[in-house]
């Protein structure tokens, strides 16, 4: 096929672009999958699409429908590409203080956005689209962190690519958000190879942590849970602002123009690669650079940078 | 052994407002019993009745998850930082 007839026919089949020179261990090969590439601009695409067609299938969505969604932005971003393209409304439930260029992008695609609270973080967000979905059943809740179409999508795509262009690889290495993508990349490969092992990589814990008033306001993903993710999961590490900007730093000066989470993901593999002999590590770069212009990661003082990401929520 | 543990900003009052403090110990679990002896506030707050972590409770060993590591029979050396973090909701990026 020489051209595509849907936009939503381009997401997925990502490139595996090989970044071994950046690795701290000259026995350890690193790849990185570079989601940006998708049309709304992010690995979220995937579960977008997928979330909306498993809707479909179970017969939960009529037409000009409006879906209800929590997202720090790229799954809100992802959903309003394919409520656009499938005729659908979106309200999406966002944190005050992501990257403007985040609602920016909804709004091209004609999302509407509920502010939540920027104290509360991604935890604001989950609390106040719940408490909206259950008093306003109008809505379609698709629900990420909860909807088993999320790692479905990435045990069913982003894994058998990842296993098609790459089979020797040895460990995964992604970031945390809903635990989509490590746990249906993780549980796809662990399938083909048990040896590989999974490592997460969480965002430092932000002032969104100093919102919460007690520890039981604590909060894990159901698909988490539903699908063994303790079990799955070989290493949990997290990644501070500074090695996160470092890493997107390093990865600009080989020429690739990945997010601020992508940096995060690649200082979490610089760890794995530093700590084992020798191994192919894949590491996934949830989106492209665009989105954090405004942050001036790549261009200002470190020092200012790195305070300015603990303020937005880049993960 | 002394280690430094950091909390999160809801455990500081059962430490008199402190957001870390030095406590001895060879393991993690060593640390937090020593931790909740000093400050009996804090008993029950991150290991329950059972001696298992609680449910919403992250502890990290130099950004290391230690539920991927040895749970709280991991071993601390010298220098190594304790830090408490409730679970969140990591973005959905």
């Amino acid at each position: 096929m020489t051209y595509y007839r849907s936009v939503l026919d381009l997401i997925g089949n990502t490139p595996l672009l090989e970044v071994s020179q950046l690795s701290p261990n000259p026995n350890v090969r690193m790849l990185v999958k570079l989601e940006g590439q998708n049309p709304g601009g992010s690995v979220k695409d995937r579960i977008a699409l997928a979330m909306v067609e498993q809707a479909e299938k179970d017969g939960l969505l009529s037409p000009g429908q409006t879906l209800l969604e929590p997202s720090s932005g790229n799954t809100g971003i992802g959903l309003a590409l394919v409520c656009r393209v499938k005729g659908y409304n979106l309200t999406v439930v966002l944190p005050a203080n992501v990257s403007i260029e985040r609602r920016q992008l909804l709004k091209v695609w004609g999302a509407k956005i509920i502010d939540s609270p920027a104290s509360e973080g991604s935890n604001g967000a989950v609390r106040l689209a719940r408490e909206i979905a259950s008093s306003n059943p109008q809505y379609a809740f698709l629900y990420q962190y909860g909807n088993p179409a999320n790692p479905r999508a990435h045990y069913e795509g982003t894994g058998p690519e990842i296993w098609r262009d790459c089979p020797e690889v040895t460990h995964f290495v992604s970031g945390l958000g809903t635990s989509g993508t490590l746990l249906g990349v993780g549980r796809y490969l662990k399938d083909q190879n048990p040896a590989i092992e999974v490592w997460a990589v969480e965002p430092p814990a932000g002032e969104a942590v100093d919102g919460l008033r007690s520890l039981d306001d604590g909060y894990i993903p159901p698909i988490f849970i539903d699908n063994d993710g303790f079990d799955l999961l070989d290493r949990k590490t997290i990644s501070d602002p500074r090695a996160s900007i470092l890493w997107t730093r390093r990865l600009a000066e080989i020429g690739v123009f990945a997010g601020i989470s992508s940096g995060a993901a690649m200082a979490g593999a610089a760890r794995c690669a530093s700590s084992i002999d020798s191994g192919v590590i894949v590491v996934v770069a949830a989106d492209a650079g665009w989105k954090y212009l405004s942050t001036g990661a790549w261009t200002d003082d470190l020092d200012e940078v790195v305070e300015r990401a603990r303020k937005i929520i880049y993960f | 052994m002394p280690v430094e543990v950091r909390l999160p900003s809801m455990l500081r009052i059962h430490v008199q407002g402190q957001s870390s403090l030095e406590v001895k110990g060879e393991t993690v679990g060593e640390v937090l019993e020593n931790l909740a002896k000093e400050n009996p506030g804090m008993t029950g707050q991150i290991v329950d009745g059972e001696g298992v972590l609680r449910k919403f409770v992250n502890v990290y060993v130099n950004d290391d998850d230690i539920r991927y590591l040895n749970q709280l029979d991991t071993k601390l050396s010298s220098g190594d930082v304790i830090t408490i973090l409730p679970a969140v909701a990591g973005g959905g990026w």
